[in-house]
């Protein structure tokens, strides 16, 4: 009796604390995402549709782990069962994907183009308890390249 | 040193390549993060722990492969790639490799 009560407190935190944290996390990316759409980001090697000389590049990068909470791993354990999408993991990984290129993002808010964009998405299995994913970790890595700036560009008279 | 993960170096000519530069950390966390991060896992959301560990366990891995390259005379690494794999339960593992050049 004393489990399952325990069991029903964990579920109930984690549908309630969990919902709240994807709510929040979804309004905070989609509030940054709207203000770097400046800075174009492709999975191209070359720079699109600009002719300006580039005057230096560099490795950027941005990682997040994040974690689901008791509700939806309970609800995936069960989807497993019964087969179908899980749509508590599809979240998780989107937020995951969108958070790390924002990071990415930020840490070169200076740049005018990312290049050969590359996403990498591992599990950080905790062991023991099994094969749940529990949590993820993704990195979101690329070349930032700056274009040499018009006054410098122009010949010296 | 330059340092970028596609081919070239933009404005810049490869003049000598060097062959593979690699660089890796095995890192774990401790129990204090370990079971903070448990409980974490009830409620959903982002490990900052983790986050900061994996990252700080990164940059070293990039400052090794970094001093290898120095090692070989080259002054850029391109075609740069990361991977990440968990050795065993609490514990993981972060490489990186690349191409080590002189350009001019």
């Amino acid at each position: 009796m004393d489990n399952l009560t325990i069991f029903l407190i964990l579920l109930a935190l984690g549908f309630v604390f969990g919902k709240l944290a994807e709510g929040r996390h979804y309004r905070s990316i989609q509030a940054r995402e709207e203000e770097l759409v400046r800075l174009p980001t492709t999975s191209c090697k070359k720079p699109i549709g600009s002719s300006a000389s580039i005057e230096r590049a560099q490795l950027v990068y941005g990682h997040v782990v994040i974690s689901v909470d008791y509700f939806k791993q309970m609800l995936a354990g069960l989807r497993n069962f019964f087969g179908g999408t899980i749509q508590a993991y599809e979240t998780l990984l989107d937020r995951a994907r969108r958070e790390a290129v924002l990071r990415m993002k930020e840490s070169c808010p200076t740049a005018d183009e990312i290049l050969n964009l590359r996403i990498e998405t591992s599990s950080i299995s905790k062991g023991g308890s099994g094969d749940r994913i529990g949590s993820v970790e993704v990195l979101a890595y690329g070349t930032a390249i700056y274009y040499q700036q018009a006054s410098s560009r122009l010949p010296s008279p | 040193m330059f340092v970028c993960n596609i081919e070239e170096i933009p404005g810049k000519t490869i003049t000598t390549c060097y062959g593979i530069v690699s660089g890796s950390t095995v890192r774990a966390k401790h129990v204090g993060r370990d079971i903070f991060a448990s409980i974490k896992n009830i409620f959903g959301g982002e490990l900052k722990a983790y986050t900061e560990l994996l990252g700080e366990s990164r940059d070293e891995a990039l400052d090794r492969m970094k001093a290898q390259a120095q090692q070989l005379g080259a002054n850029a690494i391109v075609n740069v790639r990361f991977s990440t794999s968990s050795v065993a339960a609490g514990a993981a593992e972060i490489y990186v490799y690349g191409t080590a050049v002189t350009v001019e």
